[in-house]
Formats: structure tokens, C-alpha cells, sequence
């Protein structure tokens, strides 16, 4: 009996101890956190189950709370924790996947215009015009700012002539989607860590694509066949990405000779002392050698 | 302080005896924690801070407190509250003191409160009668053998995110196979004998 009771009072007396200094501790070492991360937290199933490859629920709910992960990847919660985290965040859940405007168009580089636009300034207006518009590559952004003025978060800009989004600020509502003339803005699914995007719509062939055009896809497929998980598609000359397959390895990003696919929004560097990119330069000096010659004539047209 | 025994010690936690291959404790942030190296490595670090300290800190109680009122059968739940106080109090103190390594290991700490091998490692102490010092030691190499299994094994999953297989061994099935595996050729350390 005195054992028991030796036992209880010893141990007793070490956790009202420890008690006492983790009080102490929570007063003496409080750090302000954000709000909203703690909201998350108690949202969370809170089985740390790792599922969403962030270390636990705390380490996901700092993340969110940082915007540094999507509001869904809960995969243990799934749509109806990801919709109250939405809200917290003030993010637009949605189908449980979190979208993103994205435009595909990264500019033609320089001056490629069929003729100088003196106009109201409205893509919708330019885009009447013949050849739907100024710009030599009939799929590319005007640059006119419809959709700048169509955004009710202030996401998306015309920089450098080229509408982009502020992914931050972007709540996925659509309202650029339905305002452009060129269908050049889509919302796509942001579900891998990685994003990677093809910052292109010309369904134009390559030559022709070049003789327009800095930046834009010349359908050479180098992404398509280097993706190992089969998520590029070539549609009419461009490459497509198919969201539901991309793990966001940024691959086909460090492939594409024009520099156009983007991860995370930027064009990562490419990789040293790799001897495939080869055979595409030769390619691309033989389909190089018509612009040269068509390069000139155009620009006789101009004048 | 025979340093013989002492690194016999270690290399034992590390490779012959290590805490998730060959005494499968730790499972749980083994596979949970291993997707991304990153994150993996972080978890490692956490483990080892975690495992010296509780072995320090459990020592002294044990041999002053546990042992001195002839309580040894209440080891188990006496680590686990020591474990878990001392845990939340590291928390709380580097994310106020020390912001940058509560950055590196912060989020992974409250994970650790409930894990196994940190209270495997405690236990082993008191019941090899090992002192402070080869205490200590064990439960940081202990921590270092988790490191280096977590790393290797975090590095094949994201090697095998690329590979093919069967439909049904999809996700964790193939991530228990590989474990599996890398257990399997861990077992070639168990005849490992360190000065005899």
C-alpha cells in the first residue's frame, strides 16, 4: 500500500512540477503567431498524418497561413476542410482543388505588328479589327487591359504589354476568363507544390510561329517526350498540360529550347553539359534559315 | 571512460541495432515524414535533438528519483510525461530564443512528443544500466541512425515517384515494400562486432 501511495505522490509531484514550468514557459516565451494559422489548426483533423508532405497539421496550417500551400491539400479532410480553410483564408475552395487564372501568352519579344492600333483602348475593340488585332501572331495578349479593368482583386496587370497575375492576390473568380477576346487566360487546377505552366496558345506552326514571335511554342515536342509521367500533349502545335497527371518535376521547363515553360512562374536555369539540346538547335537553325529570307519581306510590307 | 565501449554503442544505435530498421520503433513519422528529403532531414535533426536531451534528462530522474523510491515499474509512464514536458518546453523555448533553428526543427518537435523510439531509447538506458555519459550517446546516435534511414528512405520515394508499378501497390503499399527492403540490407550489419 505504501508503495502506492509513494507512488502517486512522486509522480504527482513531477507533473505538477513540469505543469508549473510549462506555464511558466507559455508566459515567459509567448510568440505572437498569426491568427489564422491557429483557426487552420483547429480546422485540421490534427492526426498529423503527413499526408499533405508538410511536417504534420501545425506545419500545414503555418504554410496555408503563410500562403505558401493551397488551401486543399488535406487530403485526410478533404473538400469540407478545405472549404473552411477557405474561408478563413478568404479563398474560394471551390471544387477542392485550388485554381489559378493563368495567362498563356509570355509577349512576342519585340516589335512584330502588322500595323500601329490607334484605338479605344479595349482588347475587346482591338480584337475586331482584321487579323484580329495588331500583333502579328493572331493568338497572342493585346495587351490592352481588359481584363486589369474586368479583376475586382487588382491580380492581374499588363506588364510590358503582357497581362499577368499576381498569384497572390488571385481568387480564381473567372471574371478575366470570360473578358478576354483572345482566350488566352484559363483557370487551371494548383495542386502540385511546383507549378508549372506553357505560357503559350499559338496553334500557328513553327516557322510561322517564329516569324511572329520571340517566345512563343513551335511545337518541336522536346517537353512532350521528356515528361516521364506523359503530361504533355501536342494539340494543333502546341504543348498542353494535362493537370491531372503533372507531378511538377519542371522537366519539359528545362527542355524547351524557347524557354517558355515556366515553374512557379519562373524559367528555371537550364542544366549544364547536357548533349541532347543538339539535335533541336540543328533543327532549329534549318527552320531558322526560311525566317531569314520571310524576316526581311515582312518587314518591306511594314514600310 | 572507456571510449571502446562507447563507440561500440554508437555504431550499434547507428547501424546493427538501429531504431527503425532493426528494432521498428518510429514507424510512424518514418513513413509519414519520408516524401520529400527536405523535410525528411529536418525530422532527422529533430529526432537526434530530441533523443540526447531526453536521454540526459531522463537519466538523472531515474537514478535519483525512480530508483530511490523503488519505482522502477513506473518507468514507462514516468518517461512518457518527462518526454512530453520536456518537448513542449523545447518548443516553447527556441521558438522564442532561438527563431531560426525553431524554423528548422520547430514543426517537427511536437511530432516527436508521442514517438516511440524516443521513449524506446530512455527505456534501453535504464535497462542496460548504461551511465550518463553512454546514455547520452546512445540516444544521439540512436537519433543519428534515424536520420540516415529517414534520408535514404525519403530519397527513394522521390526517386520512385517516377517509376512504374502494379495498380494496387499504389502510395503506401510500395513505400512499405521498399521499408521492406531497406530493412532487409540492414540486416547485413547484424553480425557487425565492434574490438570482439
Amino acid at each position: 500500500m505504501q508503495t502506492v501511495i509513494i507512488a502517486i505522490v512522486v509522480l504527482a509531484a513531477l507533473g505538477a512540477i513540469f505543469g508549473l514550468v510549462l506555464a511558466f514557459a507559455a508566459k515567459a516565451f509567448a510568440v505572437e503567431k498569426d491568427p489564422r494559422e491557429e483557426a487552420i489548426a483547429e480546422v485540421l483533423p490534427g492526426a498529423n498524418c503527413g499526408g499533405c508532405g508538410f511536417p504534420g497539421c501545425g506545419g500545414y496550417a503555418a504554410a496555408v497561413a503563410a500562403g505558401k500551400a493551397p488551401v486543399n491539400a488535406c487530403a485526410a479532410g478533404g473538400a469540407a476542410v478545405a472549404a473552411k480553410i477557405g474561408e478563413i483564408m478568404g479563398v474560394a475552395a471551390g471544387d477542392s482543388v485550388k485554381k489559378l487564372a493563368q495567362v498563356h501568352c509570355t509577349g512576342c519579344g519585340q516589335n512584330y505588328k502588322k500595323y500601329e492600333y490607334v484605338g479605344l483602348h479595349d482588347c475587346v475593340a482591338a480584337s475586331l479589327l482584321p487579323g484580329g488585332g495588331e500583333l502579328g501572331c493572331a493568338y497572342g495578349c493585346l495587351g490592352l487591359g481588359s481584363c486589369e479593368k474586368a479583376c475586382p482583386f487588382d491580380a492581374i496587370h499588363v506588364v510590358e504589354g503582357v497581362a499577368q497575375v499576381d498569384e497572390d492576390k488571385c481568387k480564381s473568380c473567372g471574371k478575366c476568363v470570360d473578358v478576354c477576346p483572345k482566350h488566352i487566360i484559363a483557370l487551371v487546377p494548383y495542386k502540385t507544390r511546383r507549378h508549372v505552366a506553357i505560357r503559350c496558345s499559338s496553334h500557328d506552326k513553327g516557322p510561322d510561329v517564329r516569324k511572329n514571335c520571340d517566345n512563343g511554342c513551335i511545337g518541336c515536342t522536346l517537353c512532350a517526350k521528356s515528361c516521364p509521367k506523359e503530361a504533355i500533349s501536342m494539340i494543333d502545335n502546341l504543348a498542353v498540360i494535362d493537370y491531372d497527371k503533372c507531378i511538377g518535376c519542371g522537366i519539359c521547363a528545362q527542355k524547351c529550347p524557347r524557354k517558355l515553360i515556366t515553374v512557379d512562374g519562373k524559367v528555371p536555369e537550364p542544366k549544364p553539359a547536357a548533349p541532347k539540346p543538339a539535335a533541336p538547335k540543328a533543327e532549329a537553325k534549318t527552320e531558322q534559315a526560311p525566317k531569314a529570307e520571310t524576316a526581311p519581306a515582312a518587314a518591306s510590307e511594314e514600310n | 571512460m572507456d571510449l571502446t565501449k562507447l563507440f561500440s554503442v554508437a555504431l550499434g544505435a547507428i547501424l546493427v541495432n538501429n531504431f527503425i530498421v532493426a528494432q521498428f520503433l518510429g514507424i510512424c513519422p518514418f513513413m509519414g515524414v519520408s516524401k520529400k528529403v527536405e523535410t525528411a532531414t529536418g525530422m532527422g535533426m529533430a529526432v537526434i535533438f530530441v533523443m540526447g536531451l531526453a536521454s540526459a534528462i531522463c537519466w538523472p530522474i531515474n537514478e535519483f528519483i525512480l530508483e530511490k523510491f523503488h519505482l522502477g515499474f513506473m518507468q514507462t509512464v514516468t518517461f512518457i510525461l518527462v518526454i512530453a514536458a520536456l518537448v513542449q518546453f523545447i518548443e516553447m523555448f527556441l521558438q522564442k530564443s532561438m527563431p531560426s533553428l525553431y524554423e528548422a526543427l520547430g514543426v517537427y518537435l511536437p511530432l516527436i512528443t508521442t514517438n516511440c523510439a524516443v521513449l524506446g531509447v530512455v527505456l534501453q538506458n535504464t535497462q542496460n544500466s548504461y551511465d550518463f555519459i553512454t546514455s547520452v550517446v546512445y540516444g544521439v546516435t540512436g537519433g543519428i541512425g534515424f536520420l540516415v534511414v529517414i534520408v535514404l528512405f525519403a530519397s527513394i520515394r522521390e526517386r520512385m515517384e517516377f517509376s512504374e508499378w502494379p495498380k494496387a501497390f499504389e502510395g503506401f503499399p510500395i513505400a512499405l515494400v521498399a521499408a521492406g527492403l531497406i530493412a532487409l540490407s540492414f540486416m547485413g550489419f547484424s553480425g557487425l562486432k565492434v574490438f570482439g
